[in-house]
């Protein structure tokens, strides 16, 4: 099943904060730091758990940023992808209570 | 540049305070010799009032957090605040003397995703250290903690504060740090109390004792890079600052009270009658502060160190104007490399001390 099915929350082991338009974020396990566009900060600040992928994608990303539905999608599937294997965001079926 | 570096000049750049320090209390369990707090003040901030600055700090930006003191977990809303500060999603940073973290306590800082514990060890020897804090049996209550908190994965940070009865102490800290696992920071710089009172200023390490940590290279490094004479500043060097504090660094005092920085007690405001952004962004004291650079300085921009010197604002502040030369740093940088620094050349220009005065009587 691809991430624009699931859902996806921040995980709770990361300190995060928007800088201008990017956004920082720590692993607070091995202290590795990330840094966000734009785009990926607009993912990331609606990653609550219970909102799914896909309607991240569809009302935030297409709406603020001059990009193709297709071309999001594939583009916040990579990125889902990417932070899920570093495990500062969590991915699930079902909604997240945090 | 790293990535950690592009955060800072972005923060700089959009007048973002990245880095906080809030004191919680200045209570403390120890009484360090050197100590620059007065821990019998009153009118901490209570719990709700630290959530709001944190919810407000949250707001304007700030992600590196230090929770401090005095001794932090004397407050008994400690873990209620670190856990709040982890909600807002700080990297947080404890520093605390550590003599009341037992496995409880350890574990719930490892539970709550505390970036770094931060102590501060003066000696492998019980007798010295306990010396310094004047509280007995500290240095091994210290100990037993940083093994229980790397024992679970915590970070721990040793700082060794170096002074007159420790001087020759740092080596054998740096081999104990190693062998606990945790990174190590030495710093040889006594401050002045935040109420003015200089005299533990005497405990710092002479210009001599200065030059042999210098020219230790377990300590420093490479010696002959250490201490290699400065090269002239570019024009890029003189319009910069001398450090963060007051551009992305704030500190606030249990008392709400918001200076650059805990060695920078220049008042900035207080958040029990004003928000923390009006503070930031409209306190004119800040406001000036930032305007400074290193070419406005009358004696350090002509100083050849002025490109490497670690020139404190604050200290110099202390000494009477943040615009002049802070005398610990001049003598750091010259027991550093030999070479005396403009404040020290004009000093030794200064007429002799018996000439202060003359008077003419009429005849």
């Amino acid at each position: 099943m691809p991430f624009a099915d699931k859902y996806v929350a921040k995980a709770t082991t990361i300190a995060s904060r928007l800088l201008g338009e990017e956004t920082i974020i720590m692993s607070t396990l091995d202290s590795t730091l990330f840094s966000l566009n734009p785009t990926g900060s607009v993912i990331w600040e609606n990653a609550d758990g219970q909102t799914l992928l896909s309607r991240i994608v569809d009302e935030k990303v297409c709406t603020e940023f001059d990009i193709t539905p297709e071309q999001a999608r594939a583009d916040a599937e990579e990125f889902v992808g990417q932070l899920a294997e570093h495990g500062i965001l969590v991915v699930s079926d079902q909604p997240i209570l945090q | 540049m790293s990535l950690l570096d592009e955060m800072n000049q972005k923060a700089s750049a959009l007048g973002i305070p990245l880095s906080a320090h809030l004191d919680i209390t200045w209570r403390c369990n120890e009484r360090c010799v050197h100590c620059y707090l007065d821990h019998d003040l009153k009118g901490e901030m209570s719990t709700e009032e630290i959530k709001g600055v944190l919810k407000q700090l949250a707001n304007t930006g700030t992600f590196f957090l230090s929770i401090s003191g005095g001794e932090p977990l004397l407050r008994r809303d400690c873990f209620e605040i670190l856990e709040y500060a982890r909600s807002l999603r700080f990297n947080v940073k404890l520093k605390t003397n550590a003599v009341m973290i037992g496995p409880k306590e350890a574990q719930r800082l490892k539970d709550l995703g505390i970036e770094q514990i931060q102590i501060s060890v003066y000696s492998h020897r019980p007798e010295i250290h306990d010396a310094i804090t004047k509280l007995p049996g500290s240095l091994k209550r210290t100990l037993d903690a940083i093994r229980r908190m790397t024992a679970i994965g915590l970070k721990v940070s040793i700082t060794n504060v170096l002074m007159k009865h420790n001087v020759t102490d740092g080596r054998h800290v740096q081999k104990l740090a190693k062998e606990l696992g945790v990174s190590f920071v030495i710093d040889p710089t006594i401050t002045p109390m935040l109420n003015g009172d200089r005299s533990i200023l005497s405990l710092g390490l002479s210009g001599k004792e200065l030059e042999e940590v210098f020219r230790t290279e377990e300590l420093v490094g490479n010696v002959g890079e250490y201490c290699a004479p400065s090269t002239a500043p570019d024009e890029d060097d003189l319009d910069g600052h001398s450090c963060s504090a007051g551009h992305t660094l704030a500190y606030i005092s249990p008392f709400g009270d918001v200076y650059p920085c805990v060695q920078f007690p220049m008042p900035c405001g207080n958040l029990r009658t004003q928000t923390f952004h009006d503070i930031w962004y409209g306190s004119s004291a800040l406001n000036e502060l930032r305007s400074v650079t290193l070419r406005d300085l009358p004696t350090c921009s002509s100083c050849n160190h002025v490109a490497s010197c670690s020139r404190c604002p604050g200290l110099a502040y202390m000494e009477g104007n943040m615009r002049g030369p802070s005398t610990a740093d001049c003598e750091k940088s010259y027991a550093r490399t030999g070479v005396p620094s403009a404040n020290m050349l004009l000093k030794k220009s200064l007429p002799p001390m018996h000439n202060l005065v003359q008077i003419s009587m009429p005849a």
